[in-house]
């Protein structure tokens, strides 16, 4: 096993000891089995009034009707939900003073961010695989086009992936984690209300920058079903990014 | 095994530590004292490679600790001043953890893992979460932590804290009989143990080393005059005044009982034998009589001190 597995494993051991994992993972998917309960509801009612408008089968496109709906109201629940899965990785090391310890053991800093950020990203993962039932539930039941639900869940993966990199960076500016957990929230609000500035600013070069930014425009792309590679080089970018930053923050905490 | 080269840390305007400088041979154990803010802790921190040094070298075994710190990391054991512990984790998944942090895997992993927890007497409590353990015990895992790879030199944030009486005898035998395999630096606020367990000790304050030498030697070159006390079953009202008439003699003093009195003599004199033959020729009946010597707690307030107008400190030996 290397340091990084090492890392890795010890991470998984501590999110399963402590609650947080069963909180945020019980939460998590409970609001995502009831938006999809709810979307259901939503188009068997639909049907009903076309088919009683009518007359006879009317199409269902649960593409529309279910997943797209599903996957747009689940950005706001991965805002709110992941900087709490990520506030414990530096904050905790820091105040238990294990954190000099980390960093005085053979292991570059990489290491360390890495596998504190992939010990988050499986444990997403995992809940976003167990997610995977409800579409296989309604695939029993009625047709859809399994295309764009895949790049829905490219996209979930995606920009859980990005958050929880943000969420990551706000653990290692603080030893508090209530404090990080917050700022988590605090930067991606933002980002998510650059998207309305955007939009506000409308078809010109600095809208368009501005849009840009913001994860929204992108996530929306890939839950329409469309992968385009400018919004995977905005993914993955952004993921470099945050992940930087948070080595220079960690590294940069040895010097104070 | 050890050496440090006029190393300078500053934060800022402040200097944590100014021109530092000493060395610990293959097989020392050398006391690091000082008290709170003296930069010991700064110090340390340079050499296990956690902070650079704003000016100077720091090197272990051979590597420098601003160059290659992965040389060096991997030859160092440190227990910080807190423990560094998980609580979330047993005693056993912990050090494997530490163990594989360090590279170590297979069966070197499991036999260090096992002598570790032997060594530290941590059977007991191997299968045990560190958050449910007394802290005597995290302290003893955090050791345990710092001993696993078996590194050639160990740094020791004050490693008895927490410990009882018991274990505390048992923690210093370990770290003596590491003396001669390991070079070991120890920070301590326990004077006693300074002197119980190290050949060698450095004393710094306000960032500066002042005094470095053994304890003995440190006591005589401070000691300014020769003191002895004796106890006599009668001590008749001038017997102060008469004991301050024999030759060599430059003060006597009240002891805190009754019949006991502290003489001062001039240094490198030995009058003990002049006392006693005056005191059992003036029938004063002698209980005792004893060379005082300077505590390595008298040495250190006297060094640490001198900004209260108390003597300034001695220079670092040669």
């Amino acid at each position: 096993m290397t340091p990084v597995q090492a890392v890795i494993a010890k991470e998984l051991r501590g999110y399963f000891v402590s609650p947080i994992v069963y909180v945020v993972g019980a939460v998590f998917l409970l609001i995502f089995g009831f938006l999809s309960y709810l979307y259901v509801k939503f188009t068997g009612a639909q049907v009903i009034q076309l088919m009683q408008m009518q007359g006879g089968i009317a199409p269902v496109n649960l593409n529309d009707l279910v997943f797209r709906n599903l996957f747009a109201s689940m950005r706001f629940v991965l805002l709110i939900i992941l900087p709490i899965l990520t506030m414990r990785l530096f904050a905790e090391e820091r105040k238990l003073r294990t954190f000099e310890f980390l960093m005085t053991s053979p292991i570059g800093i990489n290491d360390i961010v890495a596998g504190k950020f992939v010990s988050a990203l499986l444990i997403y993962l995992g809940l976003l695989g167990i997610t995977g039932l409800v579409p296989a539930v309604l695939m029993l039941f009625s047709d859809f086009d399994w295309g764009p639900v895949l790049t829905g869940y490219l996209g979930m993966a995606l920009l859980g992936a990005l958050f929880l990199a943000v969420g990551l960076f706000a653990s290692a500016l603080t030893e508090n984690q209530i404090v990080a957990a917050f700022v988590g929230f605090g930067i991606l609000l933002t980002f998510w209300l650059i998207s309305g500035l955007g939009a506000l600013l409308g078809d010109t070069t600095t809208g368009h920058i501005v849009s840009y930014v913001s994860f929204m425009e992108h996530y929306d792309h890939l839950v329409n079903g469309l992968i385009d590679t400018s919004d995977l080089v905005y993914f993955a970018s952004g993921l470099a990014l945050m992940l930087f930053l948070t080595h220079q923050v960690v590294d940069s905490a040895r010097w104070k | 095994m050890i050496d440090v080269q006029h190393i300078t840390k500053r934060y800022g305007h402040h200097t944590a530590i100014d021109r530092v400088t000493f060395s610990v041979a293959k097989g020392e154990v050398l006391a690091f004292l000082g008290p709170n803010g003296a930069g010991k802790t700064t110090t340390m921190r340079i050499l296990t490679c956690f902070m650079p040094a704003t000016e100077g070298t720091a090197r272990v075994a051979g590597f420098d600790c601003a160059a290659q710190p992965m040389e060096v990391k991997r030859r160092i054991g440190y227990l910080p001043e807190t423990p560094p512990v998980y609580q979330e984790l047993t005693v056993t998944e912990y050090l494997t953890f530490v163990g594989r942090l360090r590279g170590m895997t297979g069966p070197n992993l499991t036999s260090a893992l096992d002598q570790s927890i032997g060594r530290l007497e941590l059977g007991s409590v191997r299968h045990r979460l560190i958050g449910n353990l007394s802290r005597g015990y995290r302290q003893r895992v955090g050791l345990a932590q710092a001993l696993l790879h078996d590194p050639p030199v160990l740094i020791l944030d004050e490693p008895t804290v927490g410990l009882d009486p018991k274990q505390i005898i048992e923690i210093r035998e370990l770290i003596k009989s590491l003396a001669g395999s390991h070079s070991v630096i120890l920070s301590t606020h326990i004077l006693p143990e300074a002197t119980a367990v190290c050949q060698r000790v450095v004393i710094i304050s306000g960032g500066r080393i002042v005094a470095e030498d053994t304890p003995e030697r440190l006591s005589a070159r401070l000691r300014q005059s020769e003191k002895i006390s004796v106890t006599l079953k009668f001590s008749p009202p001038d017997c102060e005044t008469k004991l301050r008439a024999i030759p060599g003699i430059l003060n006597v003093f009240p002891g805190q009982s009754d019949g006991t009195f502290l003489i001062e003599c001039a240094l490198g004199r030995d009058l003990r034998d002049d006392i006693a033959r005056y005191i059992v020729s003036n029938q004063w009946g002698l209980l005792e009589l004893r060379t005082i010597s300077m505590t390595l707690e008298d040495v250190f307030l006297r060094l640490t001190r001198h900004e209260e107008g108390l003597p300034q400190p001695v220079e670092a030996a040669s």
